[in-house]
């Protein structure tokens, strides 16, 4: 299964989407990513129940931070989909791809590089 | 416990956008339980802060730091040798962790980051509800354990009023009566003549009407 994905996503590995925590989604923006995106098992389907509900909802909480300081609440996501759809991987890392590219870099990463350049 | 609520973002930075080391301080009692003002709550708010202002182009300096307590003296100790280090704390705890931090650090403006609401139970995920308005003289052992101070809109003593209905308080069909509780807590235990008992007028002056109020232990005073 050689499918395309974009090269420009970093992967972070978690037992459980229910173990995120609007912290770690933060921190990435504050450290400049231009966009979050959490991958978790399909609805219902979570080993520890209610996992991925909590994930959704913490994604939808940082969402709403993001909007409130003017990063911008579409710059994060939650995808669902079972451990053997490797083609809806590549596909939401696409759609997320261009969704963040249409966007353009986030806010943060300018402000970061910015102020790089005075120092 | 002491139930908190979060304050919009935006009435936040609103309090703090004119200081340019801020110290977000969160409390590890009540309004970490009620996910107000703790650890995490502490990060996360200094985290969106930090974004907004280096969005906006302005340098800030904001730190993080939680208490154990800050309604005592000796937690708030722990931030002397640093507190002159900002030009503002934004307190994540109660009003009363807010005051007792501004009454300790003079000359440092200390903001309230949450609105404290009201003494209540965690009655299930998310979801907290009233239970306690510490009148000052309680009166549970006589109304079956429910308090008719706090959960009745009307606060009476010998109840119900005409405003019950099948069980819930004309203020808001979702509430319950107070009183039909109290009936049916007497009515399990076994206890319906103390419904027959006529409350006498209660002693405000205990409450919030006798102004501020103290309590004095010698026997636990050193």
């Amino acid at each position: 299964m050689r499918l395309k994905c974009p090269a420009d996503f970093r992967i972070i590995r978690l037992p459980c989407t229910g173990k995120i925590d609007l912290i770690h989604m933060l921190r990435a923006f504050e450290r400049g990513a231009d966009g979050v995106y959490v991958v978790g098992c399909m609805e219902g389907d979570c080993h520890f129940s209610t996992g991925n509900f909590r994930a959704r909802k913490r994604v939808e909480q940082v969402a709403r931070l993001l909007d409130a300081v003017g990063v911008g609440g579409e710059r994060v996501q939650m995808y669902n989909l079972s451990s053997g759809e490797g083609p809806l991987f590549a596909k939401y890392a696409n759609e997320m791809d261009q969704r963040i590219r249409g966007l353009g870099p986030s806010p943060i990463r300018e402000a970061i590089r910015k102020r790089k350049l005075a120092a | 416990m002491i139930i908190a609520d979060k304050k919009p973002i935006q009435e936040i930075i609103d309090q703090v956008k004119n200081y340019e080391r801020i110290l977000v301080l969160g409390c590890n009692e009540c309004v970490t339980v009620c996910e107000a003002g703790g650890k995490k709550e502490v990060e996360v708010l200094a985290s969106v802060l930090r974004m907004h202002f280096l969005k906006e182009g302005q340098e800030r300096k904001i730190h993080e730091r939680t208490l154990e307590r800050q309604c005592d003296h000796e937690y708030l100790e722990e931030i002397r040798d640093v507190v002159d280090q900002y030009d503002a704390v934004l307190s994540l705890a109660c009003g009363v962790g807010v005051q007792f931090t501004a009454e300790k650090y003079l000359t440092t403006p200390v903001l309230p980051g949450v609105n404290t609401c009201f003494l209540g139970a965690n009655e299930q995920r998310g979801m907290w509800t009233e239970r306690c308005q510490a009148c000052g003289e309680c009166v549970l052992g006589k109304t079956a354990g429910i308090c008719p101070i706090s959960r009745c809109a009307k606060r009476i003593m010998n109840g119900p009023c005409g405003g019950s209905t099948k069980g819930k308080c004309e203020i808001n069909a979702e509430l319950d009566c107070a009183w039909q509780l109290i009936i049916d807590r007497l009515k399990a235990l076994g206890r319906m003549e103390d419904y027959e008992i006529v409350a006498p007028i209660k002693d405000w002056s205990t409450e919030r009407a006798g102004g501020p109020r103290k309590v004095v232990r010698e026997d636990v005073q050193v």
